[in-house]
Parts: C-alpha cells; sequence; structure tokens
C-alpha cells in the first residue's frame, strides 16, 4: 500500500479497495515502527489523523469527496497547525501550538487530505543538510549516513522511505529541490506569490515559496492544485487563476527547446552527476525535444547575492521572537534587555544566530547600500540572464546540486561550503521562478536529480516535462534498500 | 578582511543577542568567511538598475483600513509566557 502513489491511492479510495481509515494506520505503523532511524518527523498526529480519515471515508461514502479526500501527508513543520505545535525545527518554538492552520494547511484540509504529522527540517529552514535542526539530522533512507539536504529534509526522506506519499515543503535557496534530489523524490517549487506564505514561518519573505513534494510529478500535480491560490492575506501572493496543473499531463514533448546553461556543467559538478544529468537530456532529444545551449552569465553572483539577502531579511524576520508573546522565554530575567539577549541565545541555535549576525552587518548603517542595496541590484542582473534565456527556450535544464548526498559533517566547519551546495537552484529563487527536481539517476547508490527551471507561471509545463521523462524512465520508481 | 570584537559586540547588542566571550574569536571567523563570500558582489557592474524588491517587479497592494479579521487575543494569550489583566508582562522597565 505504501509504494502506491496519490494518484493511485485516490483511485483505490474512489473504487473502495481501500478506506482512508486503512491507509491512515498503515502509515501510522509505518512512521512508529521505521522513522526512529530516519527521524523525519518532529511531531505525530494519530488521533487527529484517525479523525480525519474517518470523515473522509464518511464523504466518499456519501458520493461528495474533494480531490484528495482520505490521502495522508506530512506538513513541512513550519507551516502552522491549529492545536498542533509547530516548531520550525528550533528550540525557540518547541512550545509554540498555533492557534490557527496556514493558509496551505487549510487549503489541504479543505480538500480532504489526513495529516499524519509534521516534518523535521533544518531550523527556521536555515540549512542544507538538516543537521541544524534542534530534533537531532534527519538521515537519508538511501545511506543512514549521509544527510537527506535541506532545509526540507523530513519531507523528503519521509516521502523516500514510503511513511507517506506526499508532503509539503518550503524552499528559499533550494530547499525543496535539493533534498528532493537527495533522496530521490520529486519537488516544485512554484513562480514567487503562487502559493500563500500566510501562516508559514518567515525565513526570507522576498524568497520564500511553498509547494509540493510526493514521489511523481503527477502527483505534484495534484498536490499543487491544491495548495496553490490566491490569498488575501498575503499580501505579495499574485491574484491569478491557478490552472489545473494536471490538464496538460498527457502533452507531448515534439519541438520543446530545452536551454542548457553552460555555468551549471562547471568546475564543481560531480562526473557522476554530470553523466547521469546529460543521459537525462538525451532521453529528452529522444522525445522530441531539442536541446538549446544557452548562457546565464550572472550564475556565480547567485550565491553571494544570496547570503546578503537572505540572512539581511531573516534578522529583520526572527526578529520577532522575543520571548513576550509566544515560544521560548528565559528564566529570570533581570531585565528587559537580558530578556531579549538571553532568549535568543538560548532559543536560536548557532547557524541561526550567525544568519542574524551577518544579516544585521549588511543592514547596518555605513552598510546598507554597499551589501543589501547592491544585492537587490545584482538579483536584476540574475532575473534579466533567465528572462533573456526564456526569449529562446522554453524549459532549462541541468543538475540540481553539484553531487550527490554527502556524509554528516563532512560540511559543518565551513558555512561557505555549505552554501556552494545550493549554487544551482538559489539563482531562480532570487529571480522568482519556478523549479523542479526528478530522479534521474544513480551515483554510488545514492540518487541523483535532474533540475527542471520554467518561465513565471509555467509549472503546468514543467510538470508535464517531468511527467513525460518518468513515462520512459524508472528512477522515480527506485527505492531504498530495505524500503520495499 | 576579519571583523573586530568590538564589531561582534555591537552586532549581537543590535540583533539583542547574548553572544558568550568564548565564542566571539569563533564567530568572527565565520563571519568573516561569509563577507568574504559576499564581497564579489562589489565586482558586478550594476549601474543604472533599480533593486529589485519583489522577484516579479510587483508593487504593494493595498488594502482597504477596514477591520476585517476577529479579535484572537485570548488565543493569542493563551501561548504567552506571562500575561496579566490582557497584557504581556515583561521585567519592569522604568522605576
Amino acid at each position: 500500500m505504501h509504494n502506491l502513489t496519490i494518484t493511485e491511492l485516490i483511485d483505490g479510495l474512489k473504487n473502495r479497495v481501500f478506506s482512508s481509515t486503512e491507509i491512515t494506520q498503515h502509515f501510522l505503523a509505518r512512521i512508529r515502527n521505521l522513522d526512529s532511524e530516519f527521524n523525519s518527523l518532529i511531531t505525530l498526529t494519530e488521533n487527529q489523523a484517525l479523525k480525519a480519515a474517518k470523515t473522509a471515508d464518511q464523504l466518499i461514502a456519501a458520493g461528495n469527496a474533494p480531490e484528495l479526500c482520505g490521502v495522508p501527508i506530512v506538513h513541512k513543520d513550519i507551516f502552522c497547525t491549529e492545536g498542533v505545535r509547530t516548531s520550525c525545527g528550533s528550540k525557540m518554538l518547541d512550545n509554540f501550538v498555533p492557534p490557527y492552520n496556514a493558509t496551505v494547511v487549510e487549503n489541504f484540509r479543505s480538500s480532504g487530505a489526513v495529516m499524519l504529522g509534521k516534518t523535521n527540517m533544518d531550523e527556521f529552514a536555515m540549512g542544507s543538510s538538516n543537521e541544524t535542526s534542534f530534533y537531532g539530522p534527519v538521515k537519508n533512507p538511501w545511506s543512514t549516513d549521509s544527510v537527506p539536504g535541506g532545509s526540507s529534509g523530513g519531507s523528503a526522506a519521509a516521502i523516500a522511505a514510503r511513511l507517506a506519499p506526499g508532503a509539503t515543503a518550503t524552499d528559499t535557496g533550494g530547499s525543496i529541490r535539493q533534498p528532493a534530489a537527495l533522496c530521490g523524490i520529486t519537488g516544485l517549487k512554484p513562480t514567487y506569490g503562487r502559493v500563500s506564505r500566510w501562516g508559514m514561518i518567515a525565513f526570507a519573505s522576498s524568497l520564500d515559496q511553498g509547494g509540493p513534494m510526493a514521489r511523481t510529478a503527477e502527483d505534484c500535480a495534484l498536490l499543487l492544485n491544491c495548495m496553490a491560490s490566491y490569498d488575501d492575506k498575503d499580501s505579495t501572493c499574485i491574484d491569478r487563476p491557478v490552472p489545473n496543473y494536471s490538464a496538460h499531463l498527457g502533452d507531448s514533448l515534439k519541438g520543446l527547446r530545452i536551454g542548457i546553461p553552460k555555468e551549471y556543467f562547471s568546475e564543481g559538478l560531480n562526473s557522476g552527476t554530470e553523466q547521469a544529468v546529460r543521459a537525462s537530456l538525451a532521453e529528452y532529444e529522444k522525445l522530441g525535444a531539442k536541446l538549446v545551449e544557452i548562457s546565464l552569465p550572472n550564475t556565480g553572483l547567485s550565491v553571494p547575492a544570496y547570503y546578503v539577502i537572505a540572512p539581511a531579511e531573516s534578522s529583520a524576520n526572527l526578529s520577532r521572537f522575543d520571548g513576550v508573546r509566544y515560544g521560548h522565554r528565559c528564566n529570570d530575567p533581570k531585565d528587559l534587555e537580558d530578556l531579549y539577549r538571553r532568549t535568543r541565545a538560548e532559543g536560536f541555535g548557532d547557524e541561526v544566530q550567525r544568519r542574524i549576525l551577518i544579516g544585521t552587518y549588511c543592514l547596518s548603517a555605513g552598510y546598507y547600500d554597499a551589501y543589501y542595496g547592491k544585492a537587490q541590484q545584482v538579483r536584476q542582473l540574475i532575473r534579466q540572464d533567465f528572462i533573456q534565456a526564456f526569449e529562446k527556450v522554453d524549459l532549462i535544464m541541468g543538475p540540481t546540486c553539484p553531487s550527490p548526498a554527502f556524509k554528516f559533517g563532512a560540511k559543518g566547519n565551513d558555512p561557505v561550503a555549505m552554501y556552494l551546495e545550493d549554487i544551482y537552484t538559489i539563482s531562480t529563487n532570487l529571480a522568482g521562478l519556478p523549479g523542479m527536481s526528478l530522479p534521474c539517476g544513480m551515483v554510488d547508490n545514492k540518487p541523483v536529480g535532474l533540475q527542471i527551471i520554467g518561465n513565471y507561471f509555467d509549472e503546468a509545463r514543467m510538470l508535464n516535462a517531468a511527467h513525460q521523462f518518468q513515462q520512459v524512465t524508472d528512477w522515480h520508481q527506485l527505492a531504498p534498500a530495505g524500503i520495499e | 578582511m576579519s571583523i573586530e570584537k568590538q564589531t561582534i559586540e555591537n552586532l549581537a547588542t543590535l540583533a539583542r543577542l547574548a553572544v558568550d566571550d568564548k565564542r566571539v574569536d569563533e564567530i568572527s571567523q565565520r563571519l568573516s568567511s561569509v563577507l568574504e563570500l559576499v564581497d564579489q558582489l562589489q565586482a558586478a557592474d550594476t549601474s543604472g538598475l533599480s533593486g529589485l524588491d519583489h522577484p516579479l517587479n510587483e508593487t504593494q497592494r493595498l488594502r482597504e483600513d477596514e477591520v476585517n479579521k476577529p479579535n484572537m487575543r485570548e488565543a493569542f494569550q493563551a501561548i504567552a509566557p506571562d500575561t496579566e489583566d490582557n497584557l504581556y508582562l515583561v521585567p519592569k522597565v522604568i522605576d
């Protein structure tokens, strides 16, 4: 049952092959039995799940089941869930039980999906390895001595280990695509503004975007249909109709122009990863697509621009955690200043504190123009690179990350080495473009991800391109050893 | 480029973080390596470009100045560390 896709589960539910209660019990049992090995979930919401499954079964019996009725999913612990602890992977919010649902959570709830629990993540989504979580690292189901990627490592690992068929995740610099690549699953970061950020704990507001993870592109399309919505509670959300992302999954790729950025195949790319990606591109040619070499000349500036903008915005966003209204508060503060400073020093982990300090530096008097102002201008350069490229091509493809999953601790002492993990994913966040990752090969028994970057709001075309690839390859069907 | 101890202390004050003296060297070293990375930006020619504030160059939407949300004070204060008479409590600021 756990090897079925969401599409197959919906079919089975409709045809009464099994009930939502049965599926839910099955996945809950798997989590209880297996997750001690992976640590992919922070909170299991067993009682709520069984109750929601029962309601779903009644709706299905009555013949008025909404789209995802009875389908179990897990939410990244960055999305506020009413009455369920939402920690954001931090000691700061270890005791935080939100009084409301994020719009994304509400969308899934009203679509009948069953929440099994909340997934582990890098603290406040700051990391590419899931090593910064207050709840301990998530282990990659393909190789438990290796990282699952981050920050949505818990969501990715849960899907890879067949503990849930789908998950929500967020992506600020690659946090959906990189863990999807490292865990051998499919994940999509939509266009900025496509998915509401309301109730999604803010990291870098001009970059953050929620998106779906699942094993197949077809399932990601189903999840995105539910997840994407216009929301007037998020002032950066774009008011634009949400298409049916499943409607174009049968389109032919004949004549599709795929841009191959030469900067994505340069120094630092693992040779096995490159071979797998090139082989996948050859597969696309067989499907009728045409490969076009392109250049994104400002790619090298994306990591430096990101590491000004993301820390700057996060230092402002995280100023709300002050020990006054919710979350952690230090013991016996001697005055207000002491309350703020000790609460924050105790509640935030090292990487979060480091980024707050860098952000504060970049925004401080005398440095604002040289850092934040300059980085925002560089962002225009990066955006223009893409706009010019999309005059010649329909989609852009390349590797999602430079190499397969690395071992725990391998990049721990060098923040810059860790930051370079996101070199191929960051520029799409800076430009606000949609990007996705899908499994396209194996190196040393670890999965490799192919990245697809689309033009603004072109998620349907990307999902179809991924779906067509998954019709002729079986990388997305491989399961880690012992998971079958 | 290296960051001086005094700068770290100023930043920690601005960010309201208590920084342990023993960690200052390590923090300084790590911040310096990140600033070295971001200094690559200075070489980019951005003359004549405006900054990109919204990734799609959209302007922020405004709404009518009307009450449109229920008052959730009780729910919000139920999760606060310390409250009294509908107010959030903090250590005494003035005598």
